[in-house]
């Protein structure tokens, strides 16, 4: 049962990333209006927001600690949030700033935070076998820390996440495994792809649990969460949990959905899971004002993290040559540039 | 030889201007009306049209049944258009992305690749893997590399790089005619897609009639006597810039590779010994990969010709997503002007 306080704390970050995600979404589409383009405006590259899927970043990083690894897919901004990603280094980042977390290298996919042990990466499933990693380096080392994984519905049939699952479950690792079922693939829809309507049922062929939450309710996450993650912390090995969520926005920001009818678009807005969770605080008596005071609170804190961001420097485009090695080797330089060579032949 | 005559002969058609884009589906279209055996599967290539309008509006006209959504297992898929190419269907597989080629590489490089050799010819691999390269766009260190070295160093696949809409056109449909693997790298801020706008150069006239390009043709997109400037791709356009803002200082001839396997190094060859200094410009990194080999070839046929060579590369590190830190590592028009002023001092 979830007490006031930890009711409270998952509902605070979860409108804190609905709030973050349509802050974004404003500063990206600076510049980039009426017509697209993806060169334009105040944040670089490729945005893919999670608006709609904060229910399955809160009920399952509830039960997570600092020590505990998470590695997110391309989405990952609701997820770093949860987990204690450090809001205005992450917020550079995404703007490209020297201050943020990867120096402005990595960008919004690329996000890496150790003081949480979080990482994210841009290619399908690529999050699963570093996780099962993770785990394994906890179990080898007597230690109690697990790791879960995020991936979406169609991350389900790549060869990484199947060979992960694979892994963990013959090493027993700590490791939990969360497919968000936001229903599409960019523009593929899920039963194109495949057969398997529940994801959580890959786990019957690696002989591992698997549970599946019907509805993006952050309780119902919690719960089904509160057992995978125990049972790894336990060393009674992996779950798969799946977790329907909703796309909000677009695969990408600039995704213009033609594909997809505008009846699942409005289902989508519809199963509000930010509207359930105040429901659930509103049921369990916690009065109107201290919501209210955690969603202003929540956009405040948003506000001036991306204040602070864009108040950030831009990296010297001399800083594109480092970080290539820990311990690059003497007299290496990812730019050599050597005088031109001159030879005695030719005669122009 | 036959495919360089057609080239001529369609010269002579009706021409309209098209995005590179347009050109490629064109020629994709035109090869699924004229060959049952042709089909298309990857990721988002129905009803999207391909992230980067490779395919767009192909479904349309073809139906689910040749425009194919596949599930993301790039391993699964590519690996099918594998065996389906051997059973003697001719498929166009699209890798959403060179980078990922990672998650797929083992049915590329060890069976599509080396199929036909391994089995003594007695199967082969008429396919076509396409797929999306290069950066411009602050995509960052896993969506924006062109990764032409590393394909064009393993053996047993084609790999073609166009430049322009009518190159793009003509490549394509050789490429799906040939009997051989081919990988058909196209080059994101080239394609004219909306949200990407394209430079100057790449929208081109194209006849409306089907043709082909031979590979390893290579074409010299401006003759010059001083400076020979070899590359592909986006920087084809990049060096013709620098070249036309030279102009009267230094005449600077401009090589497109437009294939890397085969590679046309006669055309190389001549054009150093014409001015003997190389400047290679190549958007991949900088060690162990095309712009050495170029290198290579030149001081191993014209060694005696050459008086200067440069390279103007990626560096040999990931790529960045900050606007200041992209701009700095992807070889700039001002990059290129100043390798070609440096060889010519």
């Amino acid at each position: 049962m979830l007490s006031d306080t930890e009711l409270q704390e998952m509902y605070g970050w979860m409108v804190t990333v609905r709030y973050y995600e349509e802050r974004l979404q404003e500063e990206y589409l600076e510049g980039k209006q009426p017509a697209f383009d993806i060169s334009a405006g105040p944040i670089p590259g490729e945005l893919h927001l999670a608006a709609g899927q904060e229910a399955a970043a809160a009920g399952v990083c509830a039960h997570l600690h600092d020590d505990d690894t998470v590695t997110a897919p391309h989405r990952p901004h609701h997820v770093a949030i949860a987990k204690g990603v450090d809001l205005n280094r992450m917020t550079a980042e995404i703007f490209g700033r020297r201050t943020g977390l990867s120096k402005g290298k990595g960008g919004h996919m690329h996000l890496f935070d150790q003081d949480v042990n979080f990482a994210g990466s841009g290619i399908i499933a690529e999050g699963c076998p570093p996780a099962v990693g993770a785990a394994l380096a906890a179990k080898m080392r007597g230690e109690d820390s697990v790791a879960v994984a995020y991936l979406g519905e169609g991350a389900i049939s790549q060869g990484g996440f199947l060979e992960s699952l694979n892994l963990a479950s013959v090493q027993d690792l700590p490791v939990v495994f969360v497919i968000e079922d936001n229903d599409w693939a960019i523009s593929m829809p899920k039963e194109r792809v495949t057969d398997v309507e529940d994801g959580a049922q890959r786990a019957d062929g690696f002989d591992i649990h698997g549970t599946r939450v019907d509805h993006d309710d952050a309780v119902a996450v919690y719960e089904a969460a509160g057992e995978a993650v125990g049972r790894a912390r336990d060393g009674n090995g992996p779950t798969l949990l799946e977790v329907q969520v909703h796309r909000r926005m677009g695969h990408f920001m600039g995704d213009a959905e033609g594909y997809r009818p505008d009846a699942d678009t409005e289902r989508a807005k519809q199963r509000d899971s930010i509207e359930r969770m105040k429901n659930t605080l509103q049921n369990a008596g916690i009065d109107e004002s201290t919501i209210e005071d955690i969603r202003d609170r929540s956009h405040e804190r948003v506000e001036e993290a991306i204040e602070w961001a864009k108040d950030q420097p831009e990296p010297d485009p001399d800083e594109a040559y480092e970080d290539v090695f820990t311990n690059p080797p003497a007299g290496w330089t990812p730019n050599p540039e050597p005088e031109v060579a001159e030879t005695t032949g030719g005669d122009n | 030889m036959a495919e360089a005559d057609e080239t001529k002969e369609a010269e002579t058609t009706a021409e309209r201007e098209v995005t590179m884009s347009r050109a490629m589906v064109g020629a994709i279209a035109s090869e699924i009306r004229e060959n049952d055996d042709v089909f298309v599967m990857g990721e988002d290539v129905a009803d999207y049209g391909g992230i980067f309008d490779s395919t767009e509006g192909l479904l349309e006209e073809f139906g689910r049944e040749k425009i194919m959504d596949m599930p993301i297992s790039e391993t699964g898929f590519i690996g099918a258009a594998v065996g389906a190419a051997q059973a003697g269907m001719r498929p166009i597989a699209e890798l959403m992305f060179a980078d990922f080629f990672g998650v797929g590489m083992d049915q590329i490089y060890n069976q599509m690749a080396k199929n036909t050799y391994m089995s003594g010819s007695s199967v082969n691999v008429p396919m076509v893997l396409m797929t999306a390269v290069g950066g411009t766009y602050n995509d960052a260190a896993q969506h924006s590399q062109t990764l032409y070295g590393t394909f064009a160093h393993l053996p047993g696949m084609k790999v073609v790089i166009p430049s322009t809409a009518a190159d793009a056109k003509g490549l394509m449909h050789t490429a799906i005619r040939d009997d051989d693997p081919v990988v058909f790298m196209f080059h994101k801020r080239l394609m004219g897609i909306g949200w990407m706008p394209a430079p100057d150069g790449p929208k081109t006239p194209v006849p409306e009639d089907d043709y082909t390009i031979g590979f390893g043709e290579a074409d010299v997109k401006r003759e010059g006597d001083d400076v020979t400037v070899v590359t592909l791709g986006l920087h084809v356009h990049r060096a013709l810039e620098a070249a036309d803002g030279l102009a009267g200082e230094v005449d600077a001839e401009v090589v497109d590779l437009r294939t890397l396997v085969p590679l046309d190094t006669e055309t190389v060859l001549e054009s150093v010994r014409k001015t003997s200094r190389l400047v290679v410009v190549d958007e991949d990194y900088h060690s162990f990969g095309l712009s050495g080999e170029i290198i290579a070839w030149a001081t191993e046929g014209a060694l005696d010709d050459l008086s200067a060579v440069s390279r103007v590369t990626m560096p040999d590190a990931p790529i960045p997503y900050a606007r200041p830190l992209e701009q700095e590592v992807n070889p700039g028009t001002e990059d290129i002007a100043d390798a070609i002023q440096d060889v010519s001092e």
